[in-house]
């Protein structure tokens, strides 16, 4: 127990890897990247994610050095990258489309870069036959690209950008081509190389799943800016923003204004007339519009109204989507709102105690939910 | 039987287009020079029959291909029409791969507009374009003229009846073969395997020769067959922009048949052109088997 936890951006004289200071790059009028500023530190498996066109290869391109910043600074171990050339940068990326080179083998391909840096023979060779080896590709060694599966591709692809031991590395959608079983595999392949090579990776993503799994950090951004960079934990319990909390899993958003009547670090809600008010922990200055979140899996369902429970609602439930392992009820307040709320199917659905037309009440203590204010 | 029928197409098409004159030229090659009309003997005489035919096969020899070897004339003229060949494909090779590298990094918008560009002169008759030529070359030519009044030359340059004409002539006429499959195997490139060449520490320069040249290899190969295979039979452009020093088969090959009027040597020439040709014909089409099996 007495490993320290992994945590240096916590550290506040700790040296960042890389640094982006107010980085902003726009193509025309357009701008893919926003001001940006980030620190990402050394060992770190750090995860972006955003929907499709929010900057995110454009960020990567911008680390490898085949776009310059419009604006703004990057520092590599405290140096200004901007004046060096890609090929003599210590960053390796691998790419959305793996880009192995056709005509060469697994084996040459891999090799590639370190014939480039003039690497002895017996060392390249034994370099090459190591990251076959970390990347299970031993028995493709000899293979063209085209004679090897996906995921295989994908492997080739991470070892070739591994081999010359870089700084940091950069994965842009690494496993977007897998099918579901294969990409989480791979995942924990990817989480085990990360930890015995010691590299620091950033990794691109819109899979959020993937993100919260691999990740030690991870920042979610939306039309070139970063709205919030923490780790998995905090950024699912506690997100900064109504776009966060909708971006990562399932959430029910409730608008609502802050009471006059408060106590003790809680606050009291309106959301409706005629309907009870909520009550969630947070100090704010009544009147205040928030938007209260709550995943559905903190929701309690039950048959008769529970005791001594801040928070109880009563509706009927519309539906039902049954995932095996859990099942997500949505239920229609009495005025129309819909809520959703998820439980383990812990006991087989023959017996299972809802079902549609049920009319139930959902809870939920003043701690589960969230205050938003933007 | 509708997928016979289909598949019949093709063979009917080369029976009737290449075997059949193969074998008429064949016959010609091994018959004697006759003053009659055609200017060949024997002739099958269909009326007797079987004796007919008999005698027709008795009158076949290789005579003609003996007298092939025994002139030099000959075996010159094919050497010098591979060689120049093979230089020509070269300079085309050397003019139409950066034409092609060009046009494969042109902006998007532009490429079919260049593409055109290049089949651009199939418009006009080949003819008329060589003789365009002789214009530009020819001592009095524009290529002169300009030359001269710009002061570089005192002299007019000799170059129409050279060889360095007809250089000029195969490079300007065959470039397109050159220039298009190059193209296709450049425009296929995926431009983010240069990028990943250099982010692995190569140069520009040395992402081209490991990356670009070896991917566009296909192309070249089948751009430079299609340039050599017509070449080493090229008739229209020795004789009008070649002088008397520019041996080529394809010029040889006309005197034969209509200077001479010796269709059996003529024809024995013909096919030993074709027997030559069948070894860059078959490597092209082992090249094309090859490129097909690496797109898989
Ligand atoms: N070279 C470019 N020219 C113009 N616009 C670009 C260029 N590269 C990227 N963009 C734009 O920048 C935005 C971000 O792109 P990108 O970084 O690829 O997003 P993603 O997060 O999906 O990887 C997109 O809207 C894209 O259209
Ligand atoms: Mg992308």
């Amino acid at each position: 127990m007495s490993q320290p936890v992994f945590a240096p951006w916590e550290v506040p004289e700790a040296e960042p890897l890389i640094r982006f200071e107010s980085v902003s790059k726009t193509f025309g009028e357009f701008t893919a990247i926003d001001a940006l500023s980030l620190d990402i530190f050394e060992r770190e498996f750090f995860a972006l994610l955003g929907p499709s066109g929010c900057g995110k290869t454009t960020m990567m391109r911008i680390l490898a050095g085949f776009e310059a910043p419009t604006s703004g600074r990057i520092l590599l171990d405290g140096q200004d990258i901007a004046p060096v050339p890609p090929n003599k940068r210590a960053v390796n990326m691998m790419f959305q489309s793996y880009a192995l080179f056709p005509h060469l083998s697994v084996w040459d391909n891999i090799a590639f870069g370190l014939r480039r840096e003039g690497m002895a023979r017996d060392l390249l060779a034994a370099r090459v036959d190591e990251m076959l080896r970390l990347t299970r590709l031993e028995k493709f060694a000899r293979r063209k690209p085209h004679q090897i599966s996906g995921g295989q591709k994908q492997r080739v692809a991470l070892a070739r950008s591994l081999a010359k031991a870089p700084k940091l590395l950069l994965l842009d959608e690494p496993l977007g081509a897998l099918d579901k079983k294969l990409r989480q595999e791979t995942q924990f392949e990817l989480m085990d190389i990360q930890e015995k090579t010691g590299t620091t990776f950033v990794i691109v993503t819109h899979d959020q799943e993937e993100a919260m799994t691999v990740a030690s950090r991870v920042a979610v951004m939306d039309e070139g800016k970063l709205i919030q960079v923490d780790t998995p934990d905090r950024i699912y319990e506690a997100p900064n923003s109504v776009y966060v909390a909708d971006f990562i899993g399932n959430v029910n958003i409730i608008q609502c204004v802050v009471s006059p009547d408060d106590e003790d670090s809680r606050v009291r809600l309106e959301w409706g007339d005629g309907r009870t008010p909520l009550w969630a922990q947070g100090e704010f200055g009544a009147g205040r519009r928030l938007s209260l979140a709550i995943r559905p899996e903190k929701i309690q369902v039950s048959r008769r109204k529970p005791d001594g429970v801040a928070n109880a609602v009563y509706g009927e439930i519309v539906d039902i989507a049954y995932l095996g392992n859990i099942s997500t009820f949505h239920v229609r307040l009495r005025d129309g709102k819909m809520l959703k709320a998820q439980i383990a199917n812990t006991r087989r659905i023959s017996r299972r105690s809802f079902s549609w037309e049920d009319h139930v009440w959902l809870s939920w203590s003043d701690t589960a939910g969230i205050l938003l204010e933007r | 039987m509708y997928r016979r029928l289909l598949i019949a197409v093709p063979y009917l098409w080369l029976l009737l287009l290449f075997l059949v004159p193969f074998g008429i030229v064949l016959k010609i090659s091994l018959s004697d020079l006759a003053l009659a009309r055609p200017p060949y003997l024997p002739q099958i005489d269909v009326s007797k029959g079987w004796e007919g035919f008999a005698n027709f096969l008795s009158g076949l020899d290789f005579e003609n291909y003996v007298w092939l070897t025994g002139d030099d004339l000959y075996w010159k003229a094919y050497l010098s029409s591979l060689r120049i060949a093979a230089i020509s494909t070269v300079l085309t090779l050397l003019v139409g791969y950066p034409l092609a590298y060009g046009m494969a990094r042109a902006p998007r918008e532009w490429q079919p507009t260049l593409v055109m560009l290049v089949i651009l002169p199939f418009w006009t008759s080949f003819l008329i374009r060589v003789y365009a030529w002789i214009g530009i070359l020819s001592t009095e030519g524009y290529l002169n003229q300009f030359l001269m009044s710009v002061g570089i030359i005192d002299i007019p340059l000799k170059i129409l009846n050279t060889n360095t004409a007809v250089y000029i002539g195969i490079v300007y006429t065959y470039l397109p073969f050159m220039v298009l499959p190059i193209y296709a195997a450049l425009e296929r490139l995926d431009g983010s395997l240069l990028e990943a060449a250099e982010d692995l520490g190569s140069s520009r320069a040395g992402a081209f020769w490991l990356i670009t040249w070896p991917l566009s290899r296909p192309g070249v190969v089948a751009g430079c067959f299609l340039v050599f295979i017509p070449v080493i039979g090229e008739f229209v452009i020795p004789s009008l922009l070649g002088g008397s020093g520019t041996l080529m088969i394809g010029k040889v090959l006309w005197e034969e048949f209509f200077s001479n009027r010796d269709w059996p040597v003529a024809s024995a020439v013909a096919i030993v052109l074709l027997l030559i040709l069948v070894i860059p014909i078959v490597l092209f089409q082992r090249n094309e088997d090859r490129a097909r099996e690496a797109e898989r």
